[in-house]
C-alpha cells in the first residue's frame, strides 16, 4: 500500500496536486483545535474587517474572526463528509458483496432496490425532512439520512467486482473448507473490493459535503453549527458582496474549491490506477 | 514455377512498457527470418505465449504499443509494388491494406462491432476496397456469402444473433470478400467444435485455391497442420526453431521440440505412453542463454547452454535450429502417422 | 421485438415502484413526524400576517380534509393517493385558496424545459468532446478542455451558480441574474417575451451545463480510451475502414451504451441541481416553488412539489431507459 502510494505521488501529477491540496486543507481543518476563540460566539472583533496580518482572513460583519470561523467550518464539513461517507459504504459494501457473492434473486431483489434508491431525486427528499423536522435537524440526523441515500452507485460498482470474485479459484477453496458465507466475504473477497471503496469513499464525501453546502445555504441545516454551507448562508443574508465584504465569499469559495478538487483529484487518479485496462494502455502510451 | 511473396528478415519485434517508471521488456519475436511463396499455405504451430500472435501481428502491419519493431524487414511484393511494412509510412500501408494483405484476429467474438449488423460491417470494410456500388456490390457480396454457406440475412443481424461457426464464418468472410494476395489467420479454428473446425478449415482451403492466394495461419493444434499446410515453421518463445514441407515435419523432425509437439498428437488404437515435456515455457522478458529449449530438452549438451543454434538446412525446403539435430529421432514410427496425415 | 417488450415492461415496473416508494416516503415523512401538520402549517401562516379569520377557519378546514389528522395512518395514506391520483393535494396555504397542483403544474414547463435543454446539450457536446479527447489523446485544445472539466467537475451546483451570479451580478452585469422574464413584457407567443425568456435561461442553464459537462466529458473520455483497445476497433483500422467510420460508429458508438446507463442514473441528481440553480436565479420553477414553500411552511404545496418531482424524475429515467435498446441490439434479444 505504502509503495502504491509513493509510486502515485511521484508518476501521477493528479494524484499528486490531490495530496498536496488536501493536506493543506486537513491541516487547515486541525488547527481549529486550537482555536483561540469560540466560534459559536457573535460580535468578539470589530465587524467587517478587511484580511490584514492581525485577521489573516478578516472579520465577518457578525464580529467573527473568518480565519477560526472558516477552520472550524472546514472541520465540520469534513467530519460530515466522513460520517456520511463511513455508514454509506458499510451499506454498500454489504451489498454489494451479497448480491454478488449470492446472485440468483438476492441479487435481482437487491439490484431492484438499488435502481429505486438511484432513481428518487435526494434533494426535494431531504428539504421534506427538513421542513418537517425543523431545528431538531442536526448534522447528525442529516448524514444519517444523507447516508440512507448514499450508497447505492458503489454498491452497484463493488457488486460487479464480487460477481467477478465469485468464480476464483480462491473462492471456490475458501467454500470446501467450509468457510460461512460471511467469513468468505469478510475475509477473502473484502480486501479485493478495497481499493474501490477507497476511492468511492472520496467521491461520496464530495456528494455530501456538496448537497449539506446546498442545504445549509439555503438556511435548511442548523445554521448555527459552523460548516461550509452556513458560512455562505451567513454571508448571503448579511448580502455580503453588495456592501463589499467580499473576503466573506470568496475565501470559502476558493476553500471549498480547493477542497473539492482535491479529494476529486484522489479519486479520480486512484480510480485509473485500479481499473487494470486503462493501466494497459498507460504502459504502451 | 514457385515465387516469394514475402521475405521476413533477422525481425525482432519488443514489448517495451514503462510502468510508474520500471521498464520490461517481451522480446515476443526475437530474430526471425522466413519466406512464404505465392499460393502456399503456411502453418505456424508453438505452444501458448510462444510468440504466434505478435510475430503474424507484424507481418499484418498490426504493430500498436507497447509493441515495436526493433530489426528486421517484412518484405512483401506485391502486384501493385513491393512493399517493406516494417518501416512504410501508414499512408503506404493503407494502400494493401484488404485488397491485397488481410487478416482475421485471434478471437471471432471480439473482433466484431456488437452494435454494427454484419451487413453494414461488410460496406465498411469491402465497399471502399471493392470500388462496387449498389447492385454490382450486392451481387458480389451475396455470391461470397453462398460460397462461405452463409444465408444472406447474417446481412441483416448483429453479431449476438449468430453461432460461433458463423461468426468465425463471416470473419473469414470479411477478410477474403475482396480476394486478398495474402491472408493471415490466426487460431481460425479455436473454440469451434470438432464439426464445425474441419468445416471452417474446408473453406479457409477451397477460398485459397479458388484466389490463388497465399495464407498463413497459425494454430497449436497439430492435427490441423497436418490438414492444412504446405510447410510448417515451429515457433519456440520468439524463436523459429524449425520448418519444412508438412510431410517432413510429421514423419522426420530435425528438432527435439516438434519431435515432442508431433508425438503429443493423439491417435486413434495408439496407447504408447511417450514422456510429457517438463518445464514451464521460458519467460520471454528473460528468455535462456543458448537454445531456449535447452532447459527442457532431452538433448542437451553443455555447449546448448551458451551458444546459439542457427537455422541450417538440413533437406530440399527444411532448415532446424539445433546443434544436434543429426541425433533427433521422430518419438513414434512413422506407420503411426498415417492416420492423422493426409 | 418481444425482447423489446419484456425490457420495456421491466423498466416500466422499476418506474412504478421508484414512484411508490417515493410517494410512501414522502408520506411517511411528513406523517410520522411529531408535529401536528395542521396546526403547525397555520401558526407559520398566522405569524405571516394571514389574520382574516374566515381565512384561517377555510384553512384549518381545508388541511384536516388534507391530512384526515384523526384517521388511522394507514386510511389516510390510501387517502394520500386517492388526492394524488386525482391530482388534487389541497389548496395552496401562501396563495390560498389556489390548489397546490395547479402551482406546481405552472411551474413544471420551467423546469421541464431548463433541464432538458441543459442535460441535452451537456450531454451532446459532452459526449462529443470527450470521445473526440479520447480517441485522440495528444490533442492538445481537447487535452486543455480536459483541465477544465477535471477542475469544475467536482464543484457543487451551488458554488458554480453563485459564481456565475457574482460574475454576471456584480462583475460584468450584461445578464439577466434573476427571474424567467423581464417585468415590462407580456406573456405570450410575441418576440419581446421569447427574447426575455431566452436570455433569463441563459445564466441558469449555462451553470447547470458547466457542473455537468465535466462528468459526461471524463466518462466519455475514459470510456473511449478503453474501447479504442477492443478488438473490433483495431481490426476496423486494419481493413482500412474509414477513420469517421470508426470513430462514430465504432469507437463513439460503443462507449455511447454505458454512458446512457450513466444518464439515467444521473438524473435524480441532476434535478437536486436544477432545484439549486433555480433558487440563486430566482428562476419560477419547481425547485424555487419548493423553497418557497418550505419557508412559508405550506404543506400541501410542499407535498405537491415532492411527489410531483419524484413521479416526474421516475418517468424521465424511463424514457431514457426505452431508449436504450435502441443504441444496444444486445439488450432487445435477452
Ligand atoms: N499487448 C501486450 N503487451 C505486453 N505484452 C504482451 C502483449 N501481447 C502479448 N504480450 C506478451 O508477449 C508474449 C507472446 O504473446 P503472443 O500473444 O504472441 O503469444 P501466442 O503465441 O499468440 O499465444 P496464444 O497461443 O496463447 O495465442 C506473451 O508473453 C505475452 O505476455
Ligand atoms: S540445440 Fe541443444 S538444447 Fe536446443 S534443441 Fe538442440 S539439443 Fe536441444
Ligand atoms: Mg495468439
Amino acid at each position: 500500500m505504502f509503495a502504491v502510494f509513493r509510486d502515485l505521488i511521484r508518476y501521477n501529477i493528479e494524484f499528486a496536486i490531490g495530496v498536496v491540496l488536501v493536506t493543506i486543507v486537513v491541516l487547515f481543518a486541525l488547527l481549529s483545535f486550537f482555536s483561540p476563540v469560540d466560534t459559536s460566539l457573535i460580535y468578539l472583533t470589530i465587524p467587517d474587517q478587511p484580511p490584514s496580518w492581525q485577521y489573516w482572513f478578516g472579520t465577518n460583519s457578525r464580529g467573527q474572526d473568518m480565519f477560526w470561523q472558516l477552520s472550524t467550518a472546514l472541520r465540520n464539513s469534513l467530519t460530515f463528509g466522513l460520517i456520511v461517507a463511513l455508514i454509506s459504504r458499510v451499506i454498500s459494501i454489504t451489498v454489494g458483496l451479497l448480491a454478488g457473492y449470492l446472485g440468483g434473486w438476492v441479487d435481482r431483489a437487491l439490484m431492484f432496490v438499488n435502481d429505486i434508491f438511484v432513481a428518487v431525486p435526494i434533494f426535494p427528499v431531504l428539504v421534506l425532512f427538513y421542513f418537517v423536522l425543523r431545528n431538531n435537524m442536526d448534522s447528525l440526523t442529516l448524514a444519517l439520512i444523507m447516508a440512507c441515500f448514499g450508497w447505492p452507485f458503489d454498491a452497484r460498482l463493488i457488486r460487479s467486482v464480487a460477481l467477478g470474485l465469485k468464480h476464483r479459484e480462491f473462492t471456490r477453496h475458501a467454500v470446501f473448507a467450509g468457510m460461512s458465507t460471511r467469513k468468505v466475504l469478510l475475509e477473502e473477497h473484502l480486501p479485493y473490493v478495497m481499493p474501490i471503496v477507497f476511492a468511492t469513499f472520496m467521491n461520496n464525501m464530495l456528494w455530501s459535503i456538496g448537497l449539506e453546502v446546498t442545504l445549509a445555504v439555503l438556511g435548511f441545516t442548523n445554521i448555527n453549527n459552523p460548516t461550509f454551507g452556513t458560512v455562505l448562508y451567513w454571508a448571503n443574508s448579511h448580502s455580503a458582496m453588495v456592501v463589499g465584504v467580499w473576503w466573506w465569499i470568496v475565501i470559502p469559495v476558493i476553500l471549498i474549491v480547493m477542497t473539492f478538487l482535491g479529494l476529486f483529484l484522489l479519486a479520480m487518479s486512484m480510480n485509473e490506477y485500479i481499473d487494470p485496462r486503462s493501466r494497459l494502455r498507460r504502459m504502451g502510451a | 514455377m514457385t515465387q516469394d511473396l514475402l521475405k521476413v528478415d533477422g525481425l525482432k519485434a519488443y514489448y517495451q512498457m514503462d510502468y510508474f517508471g520500471v521498464t520490461r521488456e517481451v522480446r515476443a519475436v526475437d530474430d526471425i527470418t522466413m519466406t512464404i511463396r505465392k499460393n502456399e499455405v503456411y502453418g505456424i504451430a508453438g505452444e501458448s505465449s510462444s510468440g504466434k500472435t505478435s510475430f503474424i501481428k507484424v507481418l499484418a502491419a498490426a504493430i500498436r504499443p507497447p509493441m515495436r519493431i526493433v530489426a528486421g524487414t517484412v518484405k512483401y511484393d506485391f502486384k501493385n509494388g513491393p512493399i517493406d511494412v516494417a518501416t512504410a509510412s501508414e499512408a503506404q500501408i493503407e494502400g494493401i491494406r484488404w485488397r491485397h494483405l488481410s487478416y482475421i484476429m485471434q478471437g471471432s467474438m471480439s473482433v466484431l462491432n456488437p452494435v454494427r449488423r454484419i451487413g453494414k460491417t461488410f460496406e465498411d470494410f469491402a465497399k471502399r476496397p471493392l470500388g462496387l456500388s449498389g447492385e454490382a456490390y450486392r451481387a458480389r457480396i451475396l455470391n461470397h456469402l453462398e460460397r462461405l454457406k452463409l444465408p444472406a440475412d447474417v446481412l441483416r443481424a448483429y453479431p449476438h444473433e449468430l453461432s460461433g461457426g458463423m461468426r468465425q464464418r463471416v470473419t473469414i468472410g470479411l477478410a477474403t470478400v475482396c480476394h486478398p494476395e495474402f491472408v493471415i489467420a490466426d487460431e481460425p479454428t479455436t473454440a469451434l467444435d470438432v464439426v464445425v473446425q474441419k468445416e471452417v478449415l474446408g473453406l479457409i482451403r477451397e477460398i485459397q485455391q479458388d484466389m490463388g492466394s497465399s495464407v498463413v495461419f497459425v494454430t497449436h493444434d497439430m492435427s490441423v497442420h497436418a490438414n492444412m499446410a504446405d510447410r510448417v515453421g515451429i515457433i519456440y518463445a520468439g524463436r523459429l526453431v524449425e520448418e519444412g514441407p508438412t510431410r517432413q515435419m510429421f514423419f522426420a523432425p530435425k528438432h527435439p521440440y516438434t519431435a515432442h509437439l508431433v508425438a503429443s498428437l493423439p491417435r486413434i488404437g495408439d496407447t504408447t505412453q511417450r514422456p510429457a515435456l517438463e518445464g514451464r515455457p521460458p519467460s520471454l522478458a528473460n528468455p535462456p542463454a543458448g537454445c531456449r529449449f535447452h532447459p527442457r530438452c532431452p538433448l542437451a549438451i553443455d555447449k546448448c547452454k551458451t551458444e546459439v543454434p542457427p537455422l541450417e538446412t538440413v533437406g530440399p525446403d527444411h532448415r532446424t535450429a539445433c546443434w544436434r539435430w543429426r541425433d533427433v529421432e521422430p518419438l513414434v514410427k512413422p506407420q503411426a502417422m498415417q492416420g492423422v496425415i493426409a | 421485438m418481444h425482447g423489446y417488450l419484456l425490457f420495456a415492461g421491466k423498466r416500466a415496473l422499476l418506474m412504478l415502484a421508484v414512484i411508490f416508494f417515493g410517494v410512501s416516503l414522502t408520506f411517511l415523512v411528513t406523517h410520522l413526524s411529531p408535529i401536528n401538520p395542521v396546526e403547525a402549517a397555520l401558526g407559520r401562516m398566522t405569524a405571516r400576517s394571514v389574520s382574516n379569520p374566515e381565512a384561517i377557519v377555510a384553512m384549518r378546514a381545508a388541511l384536516t380534509e388534507l391530512y384526515g389528522v384523526e384517521a388511522p395512518l394507514w386510511s389516510q395514506y390510501l387517502n394520500f393517493w386517492g388526492r394524488l391520483v386525482r391530482g388534487d393535494l389541497g389548496p395552496s396555504l401562501m396563495a390560498f385558496p389556489t390548489p397546490a397542483m395547479t402551482l406546481v403544474m405552472r411551474a413544471m414547463p420551467w423546469t421541464v424545459t431548463l433541464l432538458t435543454v441543459a442535460t441535452l446539450i451537456t450531454f451532446v457536446v459532452g459526449n462529443i468532446l470527450g470521445g473526440l479527447a479520447g480517441y485522440s489523446q495528444n490533442n492538445k485544445f481537447l487535452k486543455a478542455f480536459g483541465i477544465v472539466a477535471i477542475a469544475i467537475q467536482p464543484v457543487p451546483y451551488y458554488i458554480v451558480a453563485f459564481i456565475l451570479l457574482i460574475i454576471f451580478g456584480f462583475l460584468w452585469p450584461i445578464l439577466p441574474i434573476s427571474g424567467g422574464f423581464a417585468m415590462n413584457v407580456t406573456p405570450g407567443m410575441n418576440w419581446p417575451y421569447i427574447s426575455s425568456v431566452l436570455q433569463h435561461a441563459i445564466l441558469p442553464a449555462s451553470s447547470l451545463v458547466l457542473v455537468g459537462f465535466g462528468g459526461w466529458f471524463l466518462g466519455m473520455r475514459a470510456l473511449v480510451s478503453n474501447v479504442v483497445t477492443e478488438d473490433y476497433v483495431t481490426y476496423a483500422e486494419l481493413a482500412g475502414v474509414k477513420k469517421s467510420t470508426i470513430v462514430g460508429g465504432y469507437v463513439m458508438r460503443n462507449a455511447l451504451v454505458p454512458q446512457l446507463t450513466a444518464l439515467a442514473m444521473a438524473l435524480g441528481g441532476v434535478f437536486s441541481g436544477t432545484v439549486i440553480t433555480e433558487q440563486v436565479f430566482n428562476y419560477p420553477g419547481l425547485g424555487s416553488l419548493l423553497i418557497d414553500a418550505v419557508n412559508a411552511g405550506d404543506y400541501s404545496l410542499v407535498l405537491a412539489v415532492s411527489t410531483v418531482s419524484v413521479t416526474a424524475v421516475a418517468i424521465a429515467i424511463f424514457i431514457v431507459d426505452l431508449l436504450h435498446p435502441l443504441l444496444d441490439p444486445r439488450i432487445r434479444a435477452e
